[in-house]
């Protein structure tokens, strides 16, 4: 006898999805998850894209989060199914995008009987997840979906797995609505009035002041972002961003130094070494950003604000710390600021500007113009200013290509930019693309790929094509694994141990065998003319750039030198790296 | 803080859990995989009603390290409370050790006259070994077993430092 308010274990998980306001799932079907594809396939609200391999089913659903400010949802089976999971559950992890991934498990009785397809991935995800579960009880389920989702998107984002036995989802249960589930899980978001108010005065006083920014700023919204940006100019100081943070400040605006960090501008780095107030700003100061510690921003007060405790003196110690929400704090901050009307500094400021100007002037991102050979710096600036009025969403592979379009893109808005940040997954960007196309269909989605990274999820042209998701994918092919190359030709005497790929496809050809297009530049002069073509397709499309294989990302802070230890370029090669520090710290 | 306290670098952390499978491997992995120390760790259920675990913690490093071990567990979704005993006031702390001694002769008699001296209870006897139960702090429970080890000291089992805050508030 069947109840009539209870619903199979699938009914409930696709009613709790909707309530959620899921649209689209990216997944792979399998047996533990039949059930749940069978259920998928009698409805029309949720979408299913169906991908070629499971980690790219997760870029894609990170892709869509952070081009939409939403949670992204991720379907796939038990044991590899899940297994192929880990490296975007990881991936979002670093880089605090909100996901709720859905896993089959074997059935509860079979669960630690090394059933077939059985992986403990609850297990194995507890470190590179923000939260998983274990539904062994269909009345838990709905419960379960709701608080993942809240947890996913609150607080510091993160990736949020559920493990679904098949029994769970055989069987019937009760449904419970969002609204009647209450989570424990509340963190923080308005930050401390007092401390805030004390920041304003820290800012208001200082003399070299720089605000040094993250993607906290743009996982806290659009609204953070514009927050942010009327705080910059009013106060009229300068602004980096990090790797994770372009876009949440105009590119375009004078006020912005360029990218930090280990290949940041001459004039970001330099600013942040000698500046007397450091404003950090959802930033975590990461080891690419800081340089060698112990030489890191010597001369300033620190103002760290964060919605993740944990992040504060982790790896440097600050002077005045802000739990919460950017965009509360923010706001905040400019109330007070309003409030006070504070006198700043002017004279020093102007000082402090024209200092900046000098180094702003070495120009550190030349290069040496060529009309032989493709320069990638230049592929990318030529992509940039033929598609920037198109207001384009950029995703990238990793390595040097990623560099050079975080150097050269001056974005101007939040969401349009992913990248694979702090875990440096080689193969994100055409997956993240896949899920922002999917997100934005009629928006124009580029992925800056290298010929290295590309061919790790190469196979998801098929899921592009099948799905008409007509993603621009511009390879530049130095046929070597660049940034390895640059770091044996610098570090490690020049000895190319296994950087080089002998063979590649034919990039032209392979598109066209997954039904895309393929378009190939080998001269600069060609350039321009294939990024047209690319562009007048409404169809997937490869392009291959032959670039300049002996082109290294400079500026450079090698491992364990200070922002003040730049290396300028190919001829400022006098600060060898030692590889250790002298206590004996490996440095990476 | 005083400073005392900065330079003591062992710190007993209380943490308030929902009592669910896998919080002590979140806790345990936690400690692991971000290179804590764990001197000693106890985990029972405290409250039935709220379903509520207190695992107590026996820690140390630098005041950045500890402040990173509290942050990082308050992380942790279904952990609730996190407090350093060690810094928040005065606190008590307790373990209790079964320490089994296998002797005969004159060893014997001193190993029972030494129990008494630390109020451990023998809880069990043969004609030739005792269980000795002990209470106290970290140190008692350690200068009992240095005595007990040339009287024929043959196994130690310890439950670990178990300790709550002095005074008449809650955690």
């Amino acid at each position: 006898m069947v109840h009539h308010d209870t619903m199979t274990g699938a009914e409930i998980l696709l009613k709790a999805l909707v309530d959620q306001g899921v649209d689209v799932i990216f997944g792979y079907p399998g047996g533990a998850v039949l059930p749940i594809y069978d259920e998928l396939a009698k409805q029309n609200r949720i979408r299913h894209i169906l991908v070629r391999h499971e980690q790219a089913a997760v870029h894609a659903a990170e892709g869509y989060a952070r081009s939409t400010g939403k949670v992204g949802c991720v379907l796939v089976t038990s044991g590899p199914g899940a297994t192929n999971a880990v490296t975007g559950l990881a991936d979002a992890q670093c880089d605090s995008v909100p996901l709720v991934c859905l896993t089959g498990q074997v059935p509860t009785h079979l669960i630690g009987n090394d059933a077939f397809q059985e992986a403990d991935i609850t297990g194995i995800t507890r470190p590179c997840t923000k939260h998983n579960y274990l539904v062994k009880d269909t009345n838990n389920l709905a419960r379960t979906v709701h608080e993942a989702f809240h947890v996913a998107r609150s607080g510091r984002p993160g990736p949020v797995l559920i493990d679904l036995p098949k029994d769970v989802v055989q069987n019937r249960g009760l449904y419970q609505p969002p609204s009647k589930t209450k989570s424990k899980y509340n963190p923080q978001v308005k930050g401390d009035l007092r401390a805030i108010e004390q920041a304003v005065e820290m800012i208001a006083g200082a003399k070299r002041p720089i605000f040094y920014v993250g993607g906290g700023v743009i996982n806290s919204g659009v609204a953070a972002c514009q927050l942010l940006t009327q705080f910059v100019r009013m106060t009229g100081f300068p602004c980096t961003l990090t790797l994770m943070g372009l876009g949440a400040f105009p590119g375009s605006d004078p006020l912005f130094l360029g990218m930090l960090g280990m290949h940041g501008t001459v004039e970001a780095n330099m600013a942040m070494h000698d500046c007397d107030v450091m404003i950090n700003i959802g930033a975590r100061f990461d080891d690419r950003v800081t340089g060698r510690l112990n030489a890191f921003s010597p001369k300033s007060k620190k103002i760290h604000i964060d919605i993740d405790p944990s992040s504060i003196n982790k790896n440097v110690a600050v002077d005045l710390s802000i739990v919460g929400d950017c965009a509360h704090v923010i706001e905040d901050m400019i109330k007070v600021w309003k409030a006070r009307q504070p006198k700043i500094d002017e004279r020093a400021l102007r000082a402090w500007w024209s200092k900046i100007e000098e180094w702003r002037g070495a120009d550190s991102l030349r290069y040496p113009a060529s009309d032989t050979i493709i320069k990638p710096q230049y592929a990318i600036q030529r992509l940039y200013d033929l598609t920037k009025s198109r207001n384009p969403y950029i995703c990238t592979e990793v390595g040097q290509h990623q560099m050079w379009a975080a150097q050269h893109l001056r974005l101007d808005s939040p969401l349009h930019w992913l990248t694979s940040g702090g875990l440096g997954t080689m193969g994100y960007g055409l997956p993240a693309a896949m899920g922002v196309q999917t997100a934005h269909p009629d928006a124009l989605v580029i992925d800056i790929a290298g010929e290295s990274s590309i061919q790790m999820n190469i196979q998801e042209m098929a899921t592009l094509v099948q799905h008409n998701l007509p993603v621009k994918i511009v390879i530049l092919n130095n046929q070597y694994m660049g940034m390895v190359r640059q770091w044996q030709e610098l570090i490690h005497g020049a000895r190319y141990s296994e950087s080089h790929m002998d063979h590649h496809p034919d990039f032209v050809k392979l598109a066209e065998a997954f039904g895309a297009v393929g378009l190939r530049a080998e001269r600069p002069d060609q350039v321009d003319g294939v990024i047209q073509e690319m562009l007048a397709v409404n169809r997937p499309v490869i392009v291959e750039m032959r670039t300049d294989a002996s082109e290294n990302v400079f500026p450079m802070i090698m491992p364990g030198m200070a922002h003040n230890e730049m290396v300028l370029g190919q001829e400022d090669r006098s600060r060898d790296n030692p590889g250790s520090e002298q206590d004996g710290m490996v440095l990476v | 803080m005083t400073d005392a306290v900065q330079d003591s670098n062992r710190h007993t952390i209380s943490v308030l859990v929902d009592n669910e499978s896998g919080v002590l491997a979140r806790v345990i992995g936690l400690f692991s995989g971000r290179g804590y120390n764990i001197e000693s760790l106890t985990v029972a259920e405290v409250d039935a009603h709220e379903n509520l675990s207190r695992i107590t913690i026996v820690t140390s490093g630098t005041r950045m390290i500890i402040e990173q071990i509290k942050n990082q567990l308050r992380r942790l979704v279904p952990v609730h409370k996190v407090h350093d005993l060690t810094i928040e006031g005065p606190h008590v702390s307790r373990e209790l050790a079964l320490i089994k001694v296998a002797s005969s002769g004159e060893k014997r008699v001193e190993a029972l006259r030494i129990a008494d001296i630390f109020r451990a209870r023998a809880i069990d006897s043969t004609n030739e070994s005792f269980v000795f139960e002990v209470v106290g702090a970290t140190e008692k429970v350690e200068a009992f077993i240095t005595l007990m080890q040339p009287l024929g000291l043959v196994d130690v089992s310890r439950t670990g430092v178990v300790a709550i805050a002095r005074g008449p508030k809650a955690l």
